[in-house]
């Protein structure tokens, strides 16, 4: 189904256009990502330089917000610690739904140098919240963010509303010994059939 | 008071740490067992170092060590004083009481050794959760979620 199924002119001339709400708001929510920037370390800095005049990604939608009520996204940019963890979980749990998590630069996607030998650091933040896009880098360029906000934009797009989200896990502060939990959103999956095209989609536009 | 008097003044006080200490480039370590630690440290103070650069500490397996960084700017001279604290009985006299920075410095030594400071205001964690359990710099800490880096060679 395309966003725009017919343009037209209705019985009395006026210009027509003819779409589906579930395809709309899939459309307007992948536009405007208000992001919760969740900096915690050094790719902070690119993530700031991200959202001033040489990047501006303003011009994509995505506008930092540092106030979890009002954003979409939060860009866990930076190494986060046991200690920041229950912080973190707690903005998230603040977000309203739907809301979707940018894991940005080594440390957020799996504790990056600090994984061996460090006692006080969470191996990725896919420990305590569900992650839609992962990010790699050291720190990553502003483009990479950019292609990474794109991804999240695609993903949107591809998953319906009428379907709404699951995790098949809860997502808890991690305690001592636990297991990793790693990538567990079935939403995530069934989207990256989607845009493969090994499966058709079942909401959104095309 | 200038280098030259400031180290005659304190071999003088300290006659049996004097060949320990040489301050000819401005940097000194005085190194005093620990029941002279706090009065040593009131003594520079007193002399012109008003500045705490810092407190920490090493694991020296047998025992600890409190290192000090002081620093006079009117003399242009830093001394790394030093004692040493017993593994059985981790406890040093605070000296927040000469400089106010001492503050959250013995609360790192605290919460990475677990050195506590006797007569500190505030004597609990600052970087980890109060929750935590074991002081991770010491050489016997152990903690079954650090996983460690294998040998590749």
């Amino acid at each position: 189904m395309a966003l725009v199924d017919k343009i037209g002119q209705s019985l009395t001339g006026a210009p027509l256009v003819l779409t589906n709400v579930d395809a709309l708001i899939d459309w307007s929510r992948g536009q405007s990502l208000w992001a919760m920037p969740m900096g915690t370390a050094c790719c902070a800095m690119e993530l700031i330089a991200a959202s001033f005049s040489k990047f501006d990604f303003d011009r994509l939608g995505s506008f930092p917000r540092p106030d979890p009520r009002h954003t979409d996204v939060m860009i866990v940019a930076g190494t986060i610690t046991r200690k920041m963890a229950p912080a973190v979980k707690r903005l998230w749990e603040q977000m309203p739904e739907p809301k979707y998590c940018i894991a940005m630069g080594n440390c957020a996607v799996s504790g990056g140098i600090f994984y061996y030998d460090t006692y006080s650091v969470v191996r990725g933040v896919d420990e305590i919240i569900p992650v839609d896009v992962y990010l790699s880098g050291c720190p990553p360029r502003p483009e990479a963010l950019q292609d990474a906000v794109l991804q999240l934009r695609e993903l949107i797009r591809s998953r319906s509303i009428a379907q709404g989200r699951e995790y098949d896990r809860v997502y808890t502060l991690p305690l001592p010994g636990g297991e990793r939990a790693g990538t567990t959103d079935p939403g995530r999956a069934e989207a990256a059939d989607v845009l493969a095209g090994r499966r058709p989609k079942t909401g959104g536009d095309e | 008071m200038n280098i030259d008097e400031l180290r005659e003044h304190l071999c003088a006080t300290y006659p049996d740490l004097c060949p320990l200490f040489s301050i000819e480039f401005g940097d000194g370590v005085l190194i005093v067992d620990r029941g002279r630690y706090w009065s040593a440290a009131k003594d520079l103070r007193d002399l012109g170092f008003d500045r705490l650069g810092m407190i920490t500490a090493v694991d020296g397996i047998d025992d600890f060590e409190i290192v000090a960084r002081l620093t006079a700017r009117e003399i242009g001279a830093h001394i790394f004083l030093k004692t040493h604290v017993p593994r059985d009985e981790p406890a040093i006299e605070t000296l927040t009481d000469l400089w106010p920075a001492a503050d959250w410095q013995e609360r790192e030594v605290y919460d990475m050794f677990g050195i506590s400071f006797r007569g500190h205001p505030d004597m609990r964690r600052i970087l980890l959760p109060d929750d935590w359990v074991g002081h991770p710099l010491r050489k016997d800490y152990r903690d079954e979620r650090i996983i460690r880096r294998p040998d590749y060679i």
